[in-house]
Order: C-alpha cells, then sequence, then structure tokens
C-alpha cells in the first residue's frame, strides 16, 4: 500500500501538482519526494500525523519555501515560485492556522494589505462585499479584526484570499480553532465552494473531516506520500494504517534510526509499566481534576469537564494534536494556569519542564547557579547565600550528569540535551511529589532525546513522583508512558492499550477523533 | 582642535576649583539620576523619564524648605534637609509611578509615557515660578533662595561639592550589593533577562517587581532634583536641569547598567559638562560641541553591547500588543 495507485489525473483537469517534493532543513528531511494532484473543482484532503509534511508540503505550494527538489505545476503548467506572491498571482490562497491579520487594523485594511497601487477604502470594502455576498461567507468590512470572534477572523482570511481571485484555496487546519457548529459550517462552505467550481485543499488531522467533504484523500508520513486517492477507494481502517505505518505489507519504513532507538525501548517501557502499575494503584493520586473546564482569552473551550487522577509513581503519557487541549491540561495541573471551572487538587508545588526551554525555563545569560535559583526566585527572602547555591548547583550538576564546566558559566553555553537535563533536575529537586513535562526533546538530536527520555523512566525517589508527561512524537510518549490519555476537542479520555505492543492504531485514532460517534459530522450528515 | 581639548580638559580637571567645584558638582545629579535610569532598565522597564522625575523633585524640595522656613522659628537643618530629600524621592517616585499605573491600567508603554511627563514636569516648573513659588517681588520667573537650614553643606571648605554627591555614591554603593546579593536584587534581575522565565521557572510576581523598580528609579530622580536645589541652585528656576535626566541615560549605557560603573560615567559625563563650558568660554567653541560627543558615545555603546535593551525593548513592544 506504499505507493498507492495516483488517481491518473489529466492535465487539463488538474488544478494543482506537486511531484517529488523534496525539503531538507539542515539535516532533517521534512519531505523526501511527496507528490499529490489537486484535480480542479474538488475538495482535497492531506492527512498525515504532527510532523509528516502536511504544513511544509503545503508552503511549498504557497511559495513560502523552495523545495530542494520536485516539480509544481499549476492548472498543467510548470511554475516556479519566488514567493508566496508569485503563488497569489496564480491564483493560490492559503489561511494559515495562526491567521495572518492585524488586529488593530479593519478588515477593509487587513485585505489591502499586500496589493498595489492606491488604496482606497470604499471600493475595497465594496469589492469586500460583493465576494462576501457571492460566496456566502459574511464578514463585515468595516469592523476591526480585535473585535471578531475566531470564527469570524477566518471568514476575512478565507476572503481576503477570494478578494485576490484565488482559485484554489489551502485551509490548514481550518477547524482547530472553531466550534463544532462552527467546524460544520465551514465544512459545508468548502464543499460548496468545490461543487461552484472552486479548488479546496483540507490539511487536517481529523479523519473524519476527510471522509466528509473530500472528494480525494492524500496521507503523508514522515516525509513520503503514503496513500494518494479518491475517498471512494478508501476505507478508514486502510487510511488509518497509511497514517502509522502500521498493518500488512507495508511499505512506508520508519526512518531506520528511529526503529533501532524507538523499537525496543517501546516494550522495556511496558515490562515496567505493568510493574508500577501493581504498586501505585492502592496510594491517593497526587493530581487530580474534577469536571476542569477551561475557555481560553479568545473564547475557544479547550477543555470540556475533565476528569483525571494522577497516582504516585505513574508516567501519564497525554497525546493529543495541538490545539485540542494538552497544552492547557499540562499547564492546569502544574498550576501555571487557573481553569475556567472545575476543581483541581495538586501539591503546592509542582515541577515543570516547559517546552520553550529558553524562553521559559531558563535565563541563558545567567549562570547555571542562578538558573537553579530562579525556580525559588518567587519566595526567596532577604540576603543570598551565594556561596551555598553554588554547592547545590555543583551537587546537582553531578547527580543529574550534567555535562558542564562549574556553576558559574552561563546556562547558553550548554547543549541543548544538558541545558533540558539540568531543568529536569532543577525541578525535581524543588518538587518531589509531581512533575509535568511537555516536548521534551524538543530541538534536541537522537541522542540527547534518547537520553532525556531514558531519565524520565528512570526517575527515582521515594514515593516515586507523579509525572505527566505529553509529546507531539507518539513513540516518545509510548516508549515512557505507563498510560495514556487522548485529548480530542476538549475532552480527555484513556486510550486502552492494545495487544500487540507496536499497535499504534487505537492511539492515531482517539488522536484523530475517528474513534467516536461521528458528533459534528453527524449533524451534518442528517 | 588641540586648543579645544585643551580648554575641556582645564575646564573640568584642570585645578582644584575645576574638579571639586564644576566637575564633580555636574556629577552628583547623573549619579542618582543614571543609577535611576540603570535600575529601571535593568528590570526590563525603559524609563526615559528621569528629567521630569527630577524636575517634580526639584519643585518639591523647593516648596517644603520654603514652607519649612516660613514656619517662624528655626527649624533646624537636621530636620529641613532630610525632609527635602524625601518629599523629593516621593515626587519622583509618584511622577514614575503615573508611568507605571497607565502602563499596567492601559497598557501604555512606558517610553512614551515618561517622555511626555517630562513636557508636563518642565511647564509644572514654569507655573510654579510665576505662581505658588515666585519670589515675593513677583518680577522675576524664578523661587526666592531657600533659607539658610535648607542650603545642603560642602564637603570642602571653599568649594562647592555638596552632600547630594556622597548621597550619590552611597546609593550606587546600596544599589550594587542589593542587586548582587539580595532576593529582591535577583528578581529584578530576573525579570529585566526574562520575564517569561521569571513567570514561568520562577513563579516571580512580575508585574509586582517592575512596580516597585518604576518607584524607586523614580525615587532616585527626585532625590537628584532635591540635592540639586538644595546643593546647587539654591532656588527654582526654568533652565535648573541642562537635561541632566537624558544625559542620566547615557550614563546608564555607558556604564552598562552596572551600579559601579555609574560613578565612573558619571564623573566622566560631569566632566564633559564643566569642561564644556570652559571650552566656550576659552576657546570660542560652541558647547553643543560637546551633546554631539555625548551622542556619538551613546551610538556607540548601544551599537556596541546593548542588545539587552533592545530586546528588552522588543519585549515590551510584543507584550504591549497583546
Amino acid at each position: 500500500m506504499s505507493t498507492e495507485p495516483v488517481v491518473a489525473t489529466p492535465r487539463d483537469q488538474e488544478a494543482l501538482a506537486l511531484e517529488g517534493i523534496t525539503v531538507r532543513f539542515g539535516s532533517v528531511t521534512a519531505l523526501d519526494g511527496a507528490h499529490c494532484t489537486i484535480r480542479r473543482g474538488t475538495v482535497h484532503a492531506i492527512l498525515g500525523e504532527n510532523g509528516a509534511g502536511k504544513s511544509t508540503l503545503m508552503r511549498a505550494a504557497f511559495g513560502w519555501l523552495t523545495p530542494d527538489a520536485g516539480t509544481l505545476r499549476v492548472h498543467g503548467a510548470p511554475v516556479r515560485f519566488q514567493s508566496s506572491a508569485d503563488a497569489i498571482a496564480q491564483g493560490i490562497g492559503m489561511v494559515h492556522q495562526h491567521f495572518m491579520l492585524i488586529s488593530a487594523m479593519t478588515v477593509t485594511e487587513n485585505i489591502a494589505l499586500g496589493g498595489q497601487g492606491r488604496f482606497d477604502a470604499s471600493t475595497t470594502a465594496a469589492r469586500i462585499a460583493e465576494v462576501a455576498t457571492k460566496t456566502g461567507l459574511p464578514v463585515d468590512p468595516t469592523a476591526r479584526v480585535r473585535d471578531l470572534a475566531v470564527s469570524a477572523q477566518q471568514r476575512v482570511e478565507i476572503v481576503k484570499a477570494l478578494v485576490r481571485e484565488a482559485q484554489i484555496l489551502i485551509l490548514d487546519e481550518p477547524t482547530a480553532v472553531l466550534t463544532p457548529d462552527q467546524a460544520t459550517e465551514l465544512l459545508r462552505w468548502v464543499r460548496s465552494f468545490a461543487d461552484a467550481g472552486g479548488t479546496v485543499v483540507l490539511i487536517t488531522h481529523k479523519l473524519r473531516e476527510a471522509f466528509t467533504v473530500a472528494d480525494d484523500i492524500t496521507v503523508l508520513r514522515q516525509g513520503r506520500t503514503v496513500v494518494s486517492a479518491a475517498r471512494l477507494a478508501l476505507s478508514e481502517s486502510h487510511v488509518i494504517e497509511a497514517l502509522t505505518g502500521t498493518g500488512t505489507g507495508t511499505g512506508a519504513t520508519p526512518a531506520s534510526v528511529e526503529a533501532s532507538t524507538v523499537g525496543p525501548t517501546i516494550r522495556s517501557a511496558r515490562i515496567s509499566s505493568e510493574r508500577r502499575m501493581v504498586d501505585h494503584i492502592a496510594d491517593a493520586p497526587v493530581l487530580r481534576l474534577d469536571g476542569v473546564s477551561y475557555v481560553d482569552a479568545r473564547g475557544v473551550t479547550r477543555l470540556r469537564a475533565v476528569d483525571l487522577a494522577v497516582h504516585p509513581g505513574e508516567i501519564l503519557g497525554v497525546i493529543g494534536v495541538e490545539g485540542s487541549g494538552p497544552r492547557e491540561l499540562l499547564r492546569i495541573l502544574a498550576g501555571r494556569l487557573a481553569p475556567t471551572s472545575g476543581r483541581v487538587t495538586r501539591p503546592d508545588v509542582v515541577g515543570f519542564v516547559p517546552e520553550d526551554r529558553l524562553h521559559d525555563a531558563v535565563i541563558p545569560t545567567f549562570s547555571l547557579t542562578e538558573n537553579l535559583v530562579l525556580a525559588e526566585g518567587g519566595h526567596a527572602r532577604g540576603w543570598m547565600d551565594w556561596s551555598r547555591w553554588r554547592g547545590v548547583t555543583r551537587d546537582l550538576l553531578a547527580t543529574a550528569d550534567v555535562r558542564a564546566v562549574g556553576p558559574d558559566i552561563p546556562m547558553a553555553t550548554l547543549s541543548g540535551g544538558n541545558q533540558q537535563r539540568f531543568v529536569i533536575a532543577r525541578e525535581r529537586r524543588r518538587a518531589t511529589a509531581a512533575l509535568i513535562v511537555e516536548n521534551p526533546t524538543r530541538g534536541l538530536d537522537l541522542n540527547a532525546s534518547a537520553r532525556i527520555l531514558a531519565d524520565l523512566r528512570t526517575l527515582g525517589g521515594h514515593p516515586r513522583p507523579a509525572v505527566v508527561f505529553h509529546s507531539t512524537d507518539l513513540d516518545e510518549v509510548l516508549s515512557v508512558a505507563t498510560r495514556v490519555v487522548v485529548c480530542f476537542d476538549g475532552h480527555v479520555a484513556e486510550v486502552q492499550p492494545p495487544l500487540d505492543p507496536n499497535d499504534r492504531t487505537p492511539y492515531t485514532r482517539a488522536m484523530t477523533g475517528s474513534d467516536r460517534p461521528g458528533g459534528e459530522i453527524a449533524a451534518e450528515r442528517r | 582642535m588641540t586648543e579645544a581639548l585643551l580648554a575641556l580638559w582645564d575646564g573640568a580637571f584642570g585645578s582644584s576649583y575645576a574638579i571639586w567645584s564644576a566637575t564633580l558638582v555636574r556629577s552628583a545629579p547623573l549619579l542618582l539620576l543614571g543609577l535611576g535610569v540603570a535600575l529601571a532598565f535593568r528590570a526590563g522597564v525603559l524609563n526615559i523619564g528621569a528629567e521630569g522625575q527630577f524636575l517634580m523633585g526639584a519643585i518639591s524640595a523647593t516648596a517644603i524648605a520654603q514652607s519649612m522656613g516660613s514656619m517662624g522659628g528655626a527649624v533646624p537643618r537636621i530636620v529641613v534637609i532630610p525632609m527635602m530629600a524625601l518629599v523629593g524621592a516621593l515626587a519622583g517616585a509618584s511622577w514614575a509611578g503615573i508611568a507605571a499605573w497607565v502602563r499596567q491600567r492601559f497598557g501604555v508603554l512606558e517610553v512614551i509615557s515618561t517622555i511626555m511627563l517630562n513636557f508636563i514636569a518642565l511647564a509644572s516648573i514654569s507655573w510654579m515660578v510665576r505662581g505658588p513659588l515666585q519670589e515675593p517681588t513677583r518680577i522675576y520667573p524664578q523661587s526666592a533662595e531657600i533659607p539658610g537650614p535648607a542650603q545642603w553643606p560642602f564637603l570642602i571648605p571653599g568649594q562647592r561639592l555638596h552632600l547630594g554627591f556622597v548621597i550619590g555614591l552611597l546609593a550606587c554603593g546600596i544599589a550594587w550589593v542589593v542587586l548582587t546579593r539580595t532576593a529582591i536584587g535577583f528578581r529584578i534581575r530576573a525579570v529585566g533577562a526574562s520575564r517569561s522565565a521569571a513567570t514561568s521557572a520562577g513563579g516571580i510576581a512580575v508585574a509586582g517587581t517592575v512596580l516597585r523598580v518604576f518607584l524607586v528609579s523614580g525615587a532616585c530622580a527626585g532625590l537628584a532634583g532635591a540635592a540639586e536645589v538644595g546643593g546647587v541652585t539654591w532656588a527654582l528656576y526654568e533652565g535648573i536641569s541642562p537635561g541632566y535626566g537624558y544625559t542620566a541615560i547615557a550614563v546608564a549605557l555607558l556604564a552598562r547598567l552596572h551600579p559601579g560603573w555609574i560613578i565612573v560615567s558619571a564623573i566622566f559625563f560631569g566632566a564633559l559638562e564643566a569642561g564644556a563650558s570652559a571650552m566656550q568660554r576659552d576657546a570660542g567653541i560652541p558647547s553643543v560641541v560637546v551633546q554631539v560627543i555625548v551622542a556619538l558615545v551613546i551610538l556607540g555603546v548601544l551599537a556596541g553591547s546593548q542588545r539587552r535593551v533592545i530586546a528588552g525593548a522588543a519585549t515590551l513592544g510584543a507584550e504591549a500588543r497583546r
């Protein structure tokens, strides 16, 4: 199934074709000969896990980055984009996951930005109103963007593309920021836009969306196209196998390094986890959420009535795609975010390893000692006994095996892996009962990542700490966690481990929402 | 050219009078003002309103000195001078407090508010010296001379160096100890270096720390204003500051925000100020040339090593946009 027969598309029907696209960032290959052909007047869903290369592929199609190899055709004619302006000129519009709008400006001004010639507010506004009415996307040209709800801002983004006469719309995770009703509304609009002759590329994590609105589906895995076919020719289980690389006769070989480092560790972690399960069950939970909900500043509900308990000695793995709630869940557990409603039970001090290490965890220009003291910064009083803290730091460097010349060198001189080990050791030192860890291997090389994960698996102490661990890499979570919960659309549910420890299907299904009854899409079908 | 530089040198260090009655007298306000600016910058607060805070300190110190003088009976020096210092510092802190408040309440960048407050302070002096604080004859736009007990003592007989210089030195020493040896100082440095890490990793109350530093920064400037009235001018008038509050930014930047180096940096700029008038007098070179030198020093320091301040400004901008 590795190279599913690609739908043969006559040139005159193709809107956008990408062939053999390869993109490298330094030593990392983000795309490795990926391909897909988008037919005119269709909705084409691009599916893939985090890091599979979906967004990179579409950035190449939108001229944001120039691929190292491969060809691009628009309406059958080969093109080479120097910038997104070239792509826009070819009738391609993209709505990014994070909107590209200036909140202090009006809708008209935002849409006029990047245009050419004289700016005349009334003609632009009239044009916006015309496009909005014709395509059925209500927007108020005179409204200020900051006063608009997220869904309205998204409509502005779409109208912006359409005013520039885009015939091919690329939508990057458009429903991630929407409520179920709004998502249904948007998908309905996408369908009608395609039925009227437009072309839509829908980047999504949600399998169900793809199966509801798409005509064609392309699945990317580790930078390669594993499936690209008409939706009617595909079954859900088929697509899930493609997404995860499981199933029989898979041609999608995971990168060899990953297989060698992660494969065996998953199994060993499982064995130890069974042992641990036994000793923690009897203890009272260290962290507990009862009916916790969180609505963010933009009014989007991120967590819905979450109940959760984490026991000593347990490593709770949290999976879920960006925007589905893991970030907020971790911050509420760490006491860095107050829930909108519900009850949080946690120890006074909870260790927290945030994903943006250099921004949120350490001060790069400060010495190691000062970075250690930083964790006490809020409640330190009076004189600082620096010689004592220097001693504490020296001990910490030794016990955590952080490779550093001494306690007085700036944090910035340490390698990323050593910085992260320092942060974890520091948080463990001040918080013995609970530790929250978010994407700890971000930006680290394979060896450093493997060490961090090994450290987390073998955290000592008595009683053992309760650990909550989130990573966008499913393999990492499975290699560390003793129990796994999934965040999807603000709900948090436990995932039952499959009988075959190497089977990742239940996890991927849970993350993409394909294990749930229709939900928002059911309304669509009615 | 050589002649000009010689005149500059002579004016600043050429005689004991030049040193003790010109250079160091001009350095005195720069010590406190530069320190105030440096402390604020260390915490990521871009307080460039030292000038206004200085003027408010000068107004308040004059007012308290005058009213204590008219209370009948001689209020002793030991009471009047500390009162002037206290009231001046409070006035400077309140003036800075306005900027801190509009920052926290409405998100107005302190770069803008403190500059605006400078103009208001300048206008306040103009009004004061033509209104409530004008001298009894009502002819000149200035206050009457402050009474004898309110005049700060000179340090060396026959020279004009006054108590304010010693206070400035002490303040720099205290600030240095606080920044490097105490928990509060550590919090200030952490907040200035990375607000996000200070909050996320340290649980430091950023808003509270920033507010306190802002107030202390204003207090330093206000105290400098009181010292200038008590030690140098003995009266209030519009041109009481030749832009000390702006030179103070250069003082702080040249010292790389380090309290110890503030002393060196303040004396350097004090010498430039003192030498400039001598140069104009003896060599006929306009004293604005020195301002050009000052500006070049600021540019040089900024280009050289002040990424911290620039990064701080960028962070503030980003936070204001949120």
